[in-house]
C-alpha cells in the first residue's frame, strides 16, 4: 500500500451564522494515498465544496488534524500556508481562473514566481508544461484568445509547474461541452497513470466513473467510499 | 535577487496599468499636473528671487544709498510763497558724513541734472550727472571703452564726460563716440568713455530704471558750477522750482558687518539735519534681507499648494486602485491559491501605485521644466530650474505612490482566498 499523501483526523469547519453554529465539515476522516485518484461526490451543501478548500489550505479547519506529505498544516501561519499551497498543491478550477493580461507562458509561470525559481527556468519549465498540454501553437496567446478546453489544459499546466504532491480539481469539465470535457478528463487519466494524486470534486457521474474511488459526502461526513478499482491498480 | 524581484514587480506593474492605459493616464494626469505646476512655480519663484538678489548686489552689499527726497507738500509750507521747494542733501552733509559716520570706506555724491543732450542736430532726452570720481568704484559702473573721469578732471573743472550706454547710442549711431563731443545748453563736452550697459536698475534703489544708461558722467565740481540747482518744474498750469544741490550719496562700508552700525549711525544723523524727512536711506543688504524673508515665505505658500495638489493627486489614485482591488478580486484569489504570500500581494499593488505616481511625476518634471522656459520666453521673466527641486519632486510623487498605494494594497492583502475566488 503507497504512503498517504493526505490524512483527515476528526476534521471540522465551524460557520457562525446569525448566531447559529453551522457545521460544514463535522469529523471528516479520510485519508488519500500517492498516486489515487479519488472524485468526492455529494449533494449541494454536503460539504464538499468546503472540503476541497479545506485540502487546498484555502480555508481552515476550525477542529481536527490536516497532514499533506506527513506535515502538520492545520496549524501553519498564513505565510507558511501560502507557500505549501504554492509548492504542493496545483489547483484546477471549473471556470479556468487564468490571469487576462498574462499570455499562456506567463500564466504558468505564476506558482514558479511565488515559490522562488529563477526567471530562465520557470520560463523554459513552462514552456515545456505548455507544449506537453498541447499548447505549443498558442504559448504567446492571452486567455481570452483561447477557446474554453485551451484554457483549461493551460489552468492544468499551471497546476502542474510546481509538481505537486496533490492536483485538486474542482468541476474540471463543468464548463465544457462534451467532447472537450472528454479531452481534458483523458489529460488527467494521463497525470494519474504517471503516478499524480488527483482529487476530483464532481457533479457528475461520468466524471467520478474514472477515479479509483469516489468520497460520498453528506452533511459534512463522508458517507461512504465506493471503490471503482483497488487502490494503486491503472487502468 | 532583490533586483531582479522588483525588476519583476515593475514589469508586472506596467502591464497591468497597460491592460487599462486610458484610465491609468487619467489617473496620472493628477501627478502630471501636481508635480508640473510646483516644479514651474519653483522655477518662477527661484528666477524672481535671483533676479532681485542680482540687482541688489549690483547697487553693493556693502552700499549705502542716501536720497534727496521731495518732502510732501503739506509739511513745507515756505514752498507755497517762494515758489521754490529747496530739499535734499547738501555738500555740507557729505562733509560731516565723511566726518562722523563710522566704517565709511569713500563716498560718491551725485547730482543729476535733466537736460537735452545733443550732438550735432542729434539729440537724446537724458540726464546730466555730476559725479565724483569715486562714482565708478562705488557703484561698480564699468566702462564699455576709454576711461572714467579723472581727479585730474575732476580738478581742473575740464569739460569733459562719459556717456551712458544708450545715450552713446543715441547719439552716435555711426561715428565713434571717443572722437566726439556732447552738448548741452551752451557748453561742448569732450567723450572720454562709454560705459557699459547696465540694464534695469532696481525698483527700489538708485532710481529709476535705465537712468545711467540715459545720462552722460561729468566731474561733479564742473557740474555744480555750470549748472543752477535751480530746477524748474511744471506741472499742470502752475510753474515752481526745486532747488536740491545733491540728488544721491553712495557710502560704501569698509565690510558687510559693520554695514549695519554704519547705516544706523547714519539715520540718526540725517535725521538731526534733515527733520523734514527730505533724505531717504536706502540699505541694499536690508534689502536682500527683506527679499530672502519674502521668498521664504512664498517658498512656504508654494510648498503649501504643493502639498494639496500632491494630496488631490494621491487621492486619485487611491481612488482608482480602490476600484482596481475590487476590480481584480478573484485575481488576487486566484494568486493567493498559486502560492502568493500576503507580502507579495501587498507589493504587487503597492509597485503598481508607485509607478503610476512616478512615471506621472516624471511627465510632469517634464512639463515643470518646459513651462518655465516658456514663461520666459513669452513673458521675458526670469526663471530658475533647481536640480533640487527635480530630485525633490520626484522622491515626494514615489512616496505619494507609497503613502496612497498602502491602503489599496492591505484592502487587497487582507481579502480571504476562498471569497476572492468566488468573486466576479
Amino acid at each position: 500500500m503507497a504512503a498517504p499523501v493526505v490524512e483527515l483526523r476528526d476534521l471540522w469547519r465551524t460557520y457562525v451564522l446569525g448566531g447559529h453554529e453551522v457545521h460544514a465539515l463535522a469529523g471528516v476522516e479520510l485519508t488519500i494515498e500517492e498516486g489515487a485518484y479519488v472524485a468526492i461526490m455529494g449533494p449541494s451543501g454536503s460539504g464538499k465544496s468546503t472540503l476541497l478548500n479545506v485540502l487546498g489550505l484555502l480555508d481552515r479547519p476550525t477542529r481536527g488534524t490536516y497532514l499533506l506529505g506527513g506535515r502538520d498544516v492545520s496549524a501553519l501561519d498564513d505565510d507558511d500556508v501560502s507557500a505549501e499551497r504554492g509548492r504542493r498543491l496545483g489547483f484546477v478550477f471549473q471556470n479556468y481562473n487564468l490571469i487576462p493580461q498574462l499570455d499562456v507562458v506567463e500564466n504558468v509561470e505564476v506558482p514558479m514566481v511565488y515559490a522562488g525559481v529563477g526567471d530562465h527556468e520557470a520560463r523554459e519549465r513552462a514552456t515545456a508544461l505548455a507544449e506537453r498540454m498541447g499548447l505549443g501553437a498558442r504559448l504567446g496567446h492571452r486567455p481570452t484568445e483561447l477557446s474554453g478546453g485551451q484554457q483549461q489544459r493551460v489552468a492544468i499546466a499551471r497546476a502542474l509547474a510546481n509538481d505537486p504532491l496533490v492536483l485538486l480539481a474542482d468541476e474540471p469539465t463543468g464548463n465544457l461541452d462534451t467532447r472537450t470535457g472528454q479531452e481534458i478528463l483523458g489529460l488527467l487519466d494521463e497525470l494519474h497513470a504517471h503516478g499524480k494524486t488527483l482529487v476530483v470534486v464532481t457533479h457528475d457521474p461520468g466524471v467520478a466513473a474514472r477515479a479509483d474511488r469516489i468520497v460520498r459526502m453528506r452533511d459534512g461526513r463522508v458517507e461512504r467510499i465506493d471503490v471503482n478499482r483497488p487502490a494503486g491498480a491503472t487502468s | 535577487m532583490i533586483g531582479a524581484r522588483a525588476r519583476r514587480l515593475v514589469r508586472l506593474a506596467l502591464k497591468s496599468l497597460w491592460a487599462h492605459r486610458l484610465r491609468s493616464l487619467l489617473t496620472a494626469l493628477g501627478m502630471v499636473f501636481g508635480v508640473g505646476a510646483v516644479v514651474a512655480m519653483l522655477a518662477v519663484g527661484e528666477g524672481a528671487s535671483r533676479d532681485a538678489q542680482q540687482q541688489f548686489l549690483r547697487l553693493g552689499s556693502r552700499n549705502i544709498i542716501v536720497r534727496s527726497v521731495k518732502p510732501p507738500e503739506s509739511t513745507s509750507a515756505s514752498a507755497t510763497r517762494s515758489f521754490v521747494v529747496a530739499y535734499g542733501l547738501e555738500l555740507s552733509d557729505v562733509e560731516v558724513v565723511r566726518a562722523t559716520v563710522p566704517h565709511l570706506a569713500r563716498t560718491a555724491a551725485r547730482r543729476d541734472i535733466p537736460s537735452d543732450l545733443w550732438n550735432g542736430a542729434r539729440k537724446h532726452r537724458g540726464s546730466v550727472f555730476g559725479v565724483e570720481t569715486s562714482y565708478r568704484e562705488v557703484t561698480n559702473l564699468e566702462l564699455a571703452r576709454g576711461r572714467f573721469l579723472t581727479d585730474d578732471d575732476a580738478r581742473t573743472k575740464k569739460n569733459v564726460c562719459v556717456l551712458g550706454a544708450a545715450a552713446a547710442e543715441a547719439l552716435f549711431p555711426a561715428s565713434d563716440p571717443l572722437v566726439g563731443s556732447v552738448r548741452v545748453g551752451g557748453d561742448y563736452y569732450g567723450v572720454v568713455g562709454v560705459a557699459a550697459r547696465r540694464g534695469t536698475a532696481p525698483a527700489s534703489g538708485a532710481g529709476a530704471s535705465g537712468e545711467e544708461d540715459s545720462a552722460v558722467f561729468v566731474p561733479l565740481a564742473a557740474a555744480l558750477e555750470r549748472f543752477s540747482p535751480l530746477i524748474r518744474v511744471q506741472t499742470s498750469g502752475s510753474r515752481s522750482a526745486e532747488r536740491v544741490e545733491l540728488h544721491q550719496l553712495i557710502a560704501e562700508v569698509s565690510g558687510t558687518e559693520q554695514v549695519t552700525a554704519a547705516a544706523r549711525a547714519l539715520r540718526t544723523l540725517l535725521e538731526q539735519r534733515h527733520p523734514k524727512g527730505d533724505v531717504n536711506v536706502v540699505v541694499p543688504l536690508e534689502l536682500l534681507e527683506e527679499a530672502a524673508r519674502t521668498k521664504r515665505r512664498f517658498t512656504m505658500v508654494l510648498a503649501f499648494i504643493a502639498g494639496v495638489s500632491l494630496l488631490v493627486g494621491g487621492i486619485g489614485i487611491m481612488n482608482i486602485m480602490l476600484a482596481n482591488v475590487t476590480e481584480r478580486t478573484r485575481e488576487i484569489g486566484i494568486r493567493r491559491a498559486l502560492g502568493a504570500r500576503r507580502r507579495d500581494v501587498v507589493l504587487q499593488f503597492l509597485a503598481e501605485t508607485i509607478v503610476l505616481a512616478t512615471v506621472g511625476g516624471a511627465i510632469g518634471l517634464g512639463l515643470g521644466v518646459g513651462l518655465p522656459f516658456a514663461i520666459t520666453k513669452a513673458f521675458d521673466t526670469p526663471t530658475a530650474v533647481t536640480a533640487s527641486s527635480l530630485v525633490m519632486a520626484l522622491l515626494v510623487s514615489a512616496a505619494t505612490g507609497i503613502v496612497f498605494g498602502l491602503y489599496p494594497a492591505s484592502r487587497a492583502a487582507a481579502l480571504d482566498p476562498v471569497e476572492a475566488l468566488r468573486h466576479d
